[in-house]
C-alpha cells in the first residue's frame, strides 16, 4: 500500500500539496495571531494534527478502497492478513504525510531544539496518538458501506480531535468550563504532556502522569475494540 | 489438479434473507465452471464464500484439500478473486496496479514487477501498461483486473460477473483471455450471460432461489433434459397436434415447441410441406436454464 500513496502523489502531485497545506495553515494562523509567541506549540499542534488526521484518514481511505474498488474483498482472498493489511494502509498514510512531516520536523528542530528526552516524549506520544487513530480508522473502515459518507465522518473526527482540541495553544488559553469538555479528546492530554516536555506549560508531575495513564489507557482500549470488533472477513 | 467439493452450503443474511439453501456439489478443478442463475439467485454469495470472503450460516467446502474453515490461510495462496464491480483503482496505471497487488501477496520487489509485466504482455496489453486506470475503457479495465489476479501464483480464480456492462466485442475479447488462462488454471465464473457460459465452461451449475438445481457438463445437461430439440413458429401460427413435446409462448407471439428427435423431425416435415416457416435447432443452455428455473420463452 506504500506504494499505491507514492503512486498517488506521483500521478496527481495536487495530492502532496493538499496533504502539506492542512497542519502548515492551522500553524501559520496560530503564529499570526499570536505574533510568534505560540510558534512552538504551534509545531507540535501540527505534528499531532498530522499523525492523528493520518489514522483517521484511514478511515475513508479504507472505506474509498473497500467500497468503490472492492479492494478488500480481493485482499482478504489473498495470503494477506488483516493486520499486515491494517499495517501496511497505516503506514501509507504516513507516506502521505511525509512532505509536512519534514517541514514540521525541521521547524521543531530549528526552533525547538529539543533535546534527546524531549525526542523521545514527543515521539512516544505521537506513535500513541497515531495508533489510536489508525484503530479506530480501521474499525470505522470495516463498518462502513458508503464512501461519502465515510469522508464526512473522518472529516468530523478530524475536527472534533485534531482541530478543535487545544494542540496548536496550550490549555490554559480555554477558559472553564470549556477546558473541561477539551479533556473529552485524547489529543488534548497528548499537547499537554507535549507542551510540558518543551517547557511551554507548566503542570504538577501528578498531571503528566495523569495524562500518560489516559493516553496509554485510551490506546489499549481503542486497540482492543479494535482487533475484537473490526470486521475482516463478512459474516 | 483436484476437485472443489461443496457440502450443504447454507447462508441465512442477519435480515433473515435465505441466500444459498443447501447446496452440495463437486467438480474437477481444471478448466472453466460457470455457474448462472437469475439476479439474486445467490451466485455471488456462493463465490464469495469459496473465495473466503464470507462465512456460510452452515456447510463447508474443500479446494483442492484445503478447507475453507480449518485451511483458509493455506487456501488463500491458491486463490485469487475479481468481485462483482470490482474497478481497476483510478489513480494507478495497469503496471502499477498489478505489481501492488503482488506485493500485497507477497512477492518481492524484482519478482513483482517480472510477473507484472509478464501478466500484462500475456494479456496483449503492453501499450496500456504505464496508461492511467481512469483513461482507459471498459473493456480494458476489467482485463487490468484480470491480468492482477492471474499474475499471481494462484491457480484457482474467482471471476464474479467478470463480462457484465461490457460491450459485445470486449465481452468476446475477454473470452478468448479466459479460455486461454483456463488452460493451466481453473476459472469459476458466475455469469447471467447464458451465451457467456454456453461459450466458456466445460461444466455449468444452475442456482434458482438459493438452490443449486443443477451441475454438470452441457452435454449431459442436454442429455437430462426430456427434450432435446427446439422449434420456434413465427406468431399466430397454426400448430399440429403433437405426439410428445411442450409447447411455449413468448410475449411476442413467438411460438417454442421443444420435443424428441422423432417428433421434431416429423414436425419439420409437416412444416416443411405445409411451406410454413420455422427454424429448428438442438436445445440451448438458454432452453435448458429457462426450463429449469421455469421462465417463459424468449424472444430471439
Amino acid at each position: 500500500m506504500l506504494v499505491n500513496a507514492i503512486y498517488e502523489m506521483k500521478n496527481y502531485p495536487v495530492v502532496l500539496i493538499s496533504t502539506v497545506i492542512s497542519p502548515l495553515s492551522l500553524l501559520a494562523v496560530v503564529t499570526f495571531v499570536t505574533n510568534g509567541a505560540l510558534f512552538g506549540t504551534a509545531i507540535e499542534g501540527g505534528l499531532i494534527m498530522i499523525f492523528f488526521s493520518s489514522g483517521l484518514a484511514l478511515q475513508s481511505d479504507l472505506s474509498h478502497l473497500k467500497n468503490d474498488f472492492k479492494l478488500q474483498d480481493m485482499i482478504v482472498s489473498s495470503p494477506t492478513n488483516s493486520r499486515l493489511y491494517m499495517g501496511g494502509m497505516a503506514l501509507a498514510e504516513i507516506v502521505y504525510s511525509i512532505p509536512g512531516l519534514v517541514i514540521l520536523i525541521a521547524l521543531a528542530g530549528i526552533y525547538l531544539h529539543p533535546s534527546l528526552f524531549q525526542i523521545a516524549i514527543l515521539s512516544i506520544v505521537l506513535l500513541l496518538m497515531f495508533a489510536i487513530s489508525v484503530a479506530l480508522g480501521f474499525m470505522l473502515s470495516t463498518f462502513s458501506n458508503d464512501v461519502v459518507q465515510s469522508y464526512a465522518f473522518s472529516r468530523l473526527l478530524s475536527l472534533l480531535f485534531a482541530t478543535l482540541p487545544p494542540v496548536y495553544y496550550p490549555i490554559t488559553f480555554i477558559p472553564a468550563p470549556f477546558n473541561y469538555l477539551a479533556y473529552l479528546s485524547p489529543t488534548t492530554y497528548a499537547a499537554e504532556i507535549m507542551h510540558s516536555a518543551t517547557g511551554y506549560l507548566n503542570i504538577s508531575v501528578n498531571m503528566i502522569i495523569f495524562d500518560w495513564a489516559v493516553l496509554l489507557g485510551v490506546c489499549a482500549i481503542i486497540l482492543f475494540i479494535a482487533v475484537k470488533k473490526t470486521r475482516w472477513k463478512d459474516v | 489438479m483436484g476437485t472443489l467439493e461443496c457440502s450443504g452450503l447454507t447462508k441465512v443474511y442477519e435480515d433473515h434473507r435465505k441466500a444459498l439453501d443447501n447446496v452440495s456439489f463437486s467438480v474437477e478443478t481444471k478448466g472453466i465452471f460457470g455457474l448462472i442463475g437469475r439476479n439474486g439467485a445467490g451466485k455471488t454469495t456462493l463465490i464469495r464464500i469459496l473465495a473466503t470472503e464470507l462465512e456460510p450460516t452452515s456447510g463447508t467446502a474443500n479446494i483442492n484439500g484445503f478447507n475453507i474453515f480449518t485451511q483458509e490461510n493455506q487456501l488463500r495462496e491458491k486463490i485469487a478473486i475479481v468481485p462483482q464491480e470490482a474497478r481497476a483503482i483510478r489513480w494507478m496505471t495497469p503496471k502499477q496496479t498489478v505489481f501492488s497487488y503482488l506485493l500485497w501477496r507477497g512477492y518481492t520487489y524484482n519478482i513483482a514487477k517480472k510477473l507484472a509485466d509478464e501478466s500484462l504482455a500475456r494479456l496483449g496489453m503492453q501499450q496500456y501498461a504505464n496508461v492511467l486506470n481512469s483513461r482507459l475503457s471498459g473493456g480494458t479495465k476489467r482485463k487490468v483486473l484480470i491480468a492482477t489476479v492471474t499474475a499471481s501464483e494462484a491457480d484457482i480464480i474467482f471471476l464474479d460477473e467478470p463480462t457484465t456492462g461490457l460491450d459485445p466485442i470486449s465481452r468476446r475479447e475477454l473470452w478468448e483471455i479466459l479460455k486461454d488462462l483456463s488452460k493451466d488454471r481453473f476459472i469459476f465464473l458466475t455469469t447471467h450471460y447464458l451465451e457467456e457460459a454456453e461459450q466458456l465452461a466445460d461444466r455449468i451449475g444452475v442456482l434458482k432461489e438459493g438452490k443449486l438445481i443443477s451441475v454438470g457438463p452441457l452435454s449431459d445437461l442436454r442429455k437430462s433434459s426430456r427434450y432435446q430439440y427446439s422449434i420456434k413458429l413465427p406468431p399466430k401460427t397454426s400448430l399440429p397436434t403433437l405426439k410428445d413435446g411442450e409447447v411455449t409462448e413468448s410475449e411476442s407471439g413467438v411460438t417454442q415447441i421443444m420435443t424428441n428427435e422423432d417428433e421434431a423431425f416429423r414436425l419439420a416435415r409437416m412444416f416443411s410441406e405445409q411451406g410454413i416457416k420455422f427454424s429448428i435447432t438442438p436445445i440451448t443452455l438458454d432452453d435448458i436454464f429457462f426450463r429449469l428455473v421455469g421462465e417463459k420463452a424468449r424472444d430471439e
